[in-house]
């Protein structure tokens, strides 16, 4: 995947109501390949609205949201059903609110994003029930897989255990590497440094700059915390009332006046440590 | 009086609440219990029984006050006063069980009914025995979620011994006809107790696996009952055939049904198949030209032993099945032979439960039973994996059914009533959720004890509430309320030299 710059998403007038609330209002963004892309802005922007159309949990009312898979070819996300976009399109997210299946043990979790190729592995369940095909091969690898991820986030001692049973920043971790699990091209995450302490926020970073640089993933993630969004992503883009105010690097956008005035009001002098918020 | 932890009794407030519950008795049993209608020579009479209300207020309050005092941590009181009248009553009721006659002390007991008194004397000796025990070890300050992991590492414990009593039930279901104290009563309730153990576990995909509350499980077996009857007189096919004919059309009206449906969650969901499980029956009540309606289908042919029909005298030219074996003929050997085939066909059902679960299908189905919307954003298809459980679990709703109409010969609307679907759930959720010996465990309970006590007839829905009430209060989660992971990574060692395998892309 040399020379694949170029964008992997591109978001064209995007825009969703819901009766007479405009929650986006005609977003066009790009998300370039392989970088990390953060979409800020104050509470109520829409941030998260953008992440529900893109997965396909709303339908948006107009605009139209381009993948540009590196082997399958482009899809249009608009048009796709919202199971297929994670299990076609390859756009896997994590939510606000963490949702585990917390009853589930963490490689069960790990195991569920992998649904798809088991099964296809298990012949939609008849092969496996009849003991024809290979599904006991395919379910050793998709172990490893988890395996693999559960490692990379420290679990492997708590791996047989329930999910919900799992620390705070244990939980967030595990959401995005499930959603790793779906190998995904894009990776959508909504305030994954929510509520981390500073220690598991640097481990958070390093764990999305592994995933951008090792797995050739993009990332697309809103976030609150500055410190994240400073130290490592690649591309910003700020709204505000569902519109667009800002689009560039973070340096730039961080002394955008227009952010300033989003975040602050009209008062700019404090514009450095105000977005700083947990 | 007690151990110096006894915190400062607020003995008024114990006296209100017991006094409280004595009302609410006294309202309760007011309708219930003080007025009884008789039937007197022309006509009904009306006799009223305040004795029995107030002996029931005086019990309530009496009771809930020990109780008050047990939580206190008070136990001396209490333990006087319950293990003198466990003593009292129990002396009473054995007396009077012994001599024939109705003595002078009969008229001590509190209630005319012998089984109700018994009931009194069991819970004051279990009263007087929590007493004892809070007398003799000192009180144990549990919290409920010490008591939650007590329960669960409980269930975990169960769940082991599972291994083991599993087949030690297995044994003893398998020798049951052949135990010597094995009679055709016997035989018939544990023909029914298994056929609600198959019926609780092919629900217990729908609602314990997948999540789906499905209070309609009940439609499915009349499906798969009126299938087995109908195709059997209209194309005159046998059991064998028709039963997986029956799981068909059972899982195709799952299907059917699901289709619309399944976007609806938890509570819209159950109201929907209530429903849909009352549809049938009055589809079946009215559509008389193809059911028969409330006439009922008679004459549904029996099963037969590979061609071997259990008849005393068979038609020409066909062997029976006591003649082939060269046996006596005994009406019984048709019984045991039923018995076999819905232990068999329960033990398929356990068996599919039990693999499918470790399937990424099974899982999936677990998945979407704690979030919907995570599963949908991992790519697992919402509806057809909750339509492969629907339907699943209608199929063997409907193999119950056809097995139910070939042992009952004759099937009507009445036996697909709403209580039956309530009565299966009951026995998922009593057994705990997803926990296949659990659901054992509640339908020996639930159908098995109760169908024992047939003698004690009007007390037997009362220890089923009982039984429910019971468990709700001490294992809100069921019985067996314990996950075991489907798979664990302790049994997939990694392949070679620690976790290394490339990722793939």
């Amino acid at each position: 995947m040399s020379g694949a710059r170029g964008s992997l998403l591109s978001v064209e007038h995007l825009t969703m109501r819901f009766g007479g609330l405009v929650a986006v209002d005609d977003l066009s963004f790009d998300a370039p390949a392989e970088r990390i892309t953060a979409l800020i802005g104050p509470n109520g922007a829409g941030k998260t609205t953008v992440f529900n159309c893109l997965t396909g949990f709303y339908q948006p009312t107009a605009g139209r949201m381009t993948l540009r898979h590196p082997r399958r070819g482009d899809f249009l996300l608009e048009r796709m059903e919202g199971y297929a976009i994670p299990a076609q399109a390859g756009v896997a997210r994590t939510f606000q609110n963490i949702r585990l299946f917390p009853g589930m043990s963490v490689l069960e979790n790990l195991l569920v994003a992998q649904h798809n190729a088991l099964m296809r592995a298990s012949g939609y369940t008849v092969g496996a029930l009849l003991g024809i095909g290979h599904f006991g091969t395919a379910e050793r690898r998709a172990v490893d897989h988890a395996r693999y991820w559960i490692d990379r986030v420290g679990l492997i001692d708590r791996a047989d255990a329930d999910a919900g049973s799992l620390p705070y920043g244990a939980q967030r971790q595990l959401e995005i590497v499930r959603a790793m699990c779906t190998e995904p091209v894009l990776l959508c995450l909504d305030e994954p440094a929510a509520g981390l302490n500073a220690r598991e926020s640097a481990a958070l970073n390093e764990l999305l700059m592994f995933i951008r640089d090792e797995h050739k993933v993009t990332l697309l993630l809103i976030e609150h915390d500055m410190r994240v969004v400073m130290e490592i992503s690649d591309h910003v883009v700020v709204l505000d009332y569902g519109c667009k105010i800002s689009d560039g690097t973070p340096a730039s956008v961080r002394n955008d006046p227009a952010v300033i005035r989003a975040y602050l009001g009209e008062d700019e002098d404090e514009a450095q440590e105000a977005p700083t918020q947990p | 009086m007690n151990a110096p932890q006894t915190s400062a009794f607020d003995f008024s407030r114990a006296l209100k609440e017991a006094g409280l519950i004595a009302g609410a008795v006294v309202l309760l049993a007011i309708g219930l219990v003080g007025f009884r209608t008789v039937d007197v020579p022309g006509g009904i009479g009306l006799i009223t029984r305040f004795d029995d209300v107030v002996a029931a207020a005086v019990l309530a309050f009496v009771g809930r006050l020990g109780i008050a005092l047990l939580r206190a941590n008070r136990p001396r009181p209490v333990l006087g006063v319950s293990l003198a009248f466990a003593i009292a009553l129990t002396a009473l009721l054995v007396h009077g069980a012994l001599s024939e006659t109705a003595s002078a002390a009969q008229r001590l007991l509190p209630f005319a009914s012998t089984v109700v008194n018994w009931v009194i004397a069991i819970v004051a000796w279990i009263l007087a025995a929590r007493a004892a025990r809070l007398v003799w070890h000192a009180a144990s300050d549990m919290s409920a979620d010490d008591r939650e992991a007590r329960m669960d590492r409980l269930g975990a414990r169960v769940q082991e011994w599972a291994r083991f009593v599993g087949p030690v039930l297995l044994g003893i279901a398998i020798m049951l006809p052949f135990l010597p104290w094995t009679d055709r009563r016997l035989l018939d309730i544990g023909i029914l107790v298994v056929t609600y153990i198959m019926l609780g576990w092919g629900l217990n995909i729908v609602v314990g696996l997948a999540g789906l509350l499905d209070l309609g499980y009940v439609a499915f077996y009349a499906v798969g009952a009126y299938s087995y009857a109908l195709i059997a007189a209209h194309f005159d096919l046998g059991f064998w055939i028709c039963l997986p004919l029956a799981g068909i059309m059972a899982s195709f009206a799952g299907v059917l049904l699901g289709f619309p449906v399944l976007r609806l969650r938890g509570d819209y969901l159950a109201i929907v198949t209530l429903g849909f499980g009352e549809m049938v029956r009055i589809i079946l009540i009215n559509w008389y030209t193809f059911t028969k309606g409330p006439d009922g289908l008679s004459g549904i042919p029996r099963p037969s032993f590979f061609g071997l029909p259990f008849t005393r005298d068979p038609p020409e030219g066909v062997e029976s099945f006591h003649s082939f074996f060269g046996l006596e003929y005994s009406s019984i050997d048709r019984i045991v032979f039923l018995y076999y085939v819905i232990l068999a066909l329960a033990l398929v059902t356990n068996l599919f439960t039990l693999r499918i679960r470790k399937l990424p299908v099974g899982r999936a189905w677990e998945a979407l039973r704690e979030d919907e919307t995570a599963c949908r954003s991992l790519g697992v298809h919402p509806r057809n994996t909750k339509l492969t459980a629907f339907a699943l679990g209608a199929m063997f709703g409907g193999i119950g059914g056809s097995f139910f109409a070939t042992r009952q010969g004759f099937i009507s609307p009445e036996s697909f009533t709403f209580i039956e679907s309530a009565i299966i759930l009951a026995i998922v959720v009593l057994g705990g959720m997803g926990s296949q010996i659990g659901v054992v465990f509640a339908a020996i309970l639930l159908i098995g004890l109760p169908e024992f006590f047939r003698d004690l007839n009007q007390y037997r829905m009362l220890a089923f509430g009982l039984a429910m009430v019971a468990i709700m209060v001490w294992r809100p989660r069921g019985l067996l309320a314990h996950r075991e992971p489907t798979v664990r990574l302790s049994d997939h060692p990694p392949p070679s030299g620690g976790v290394q395998p490339a990722p793939r892309q």
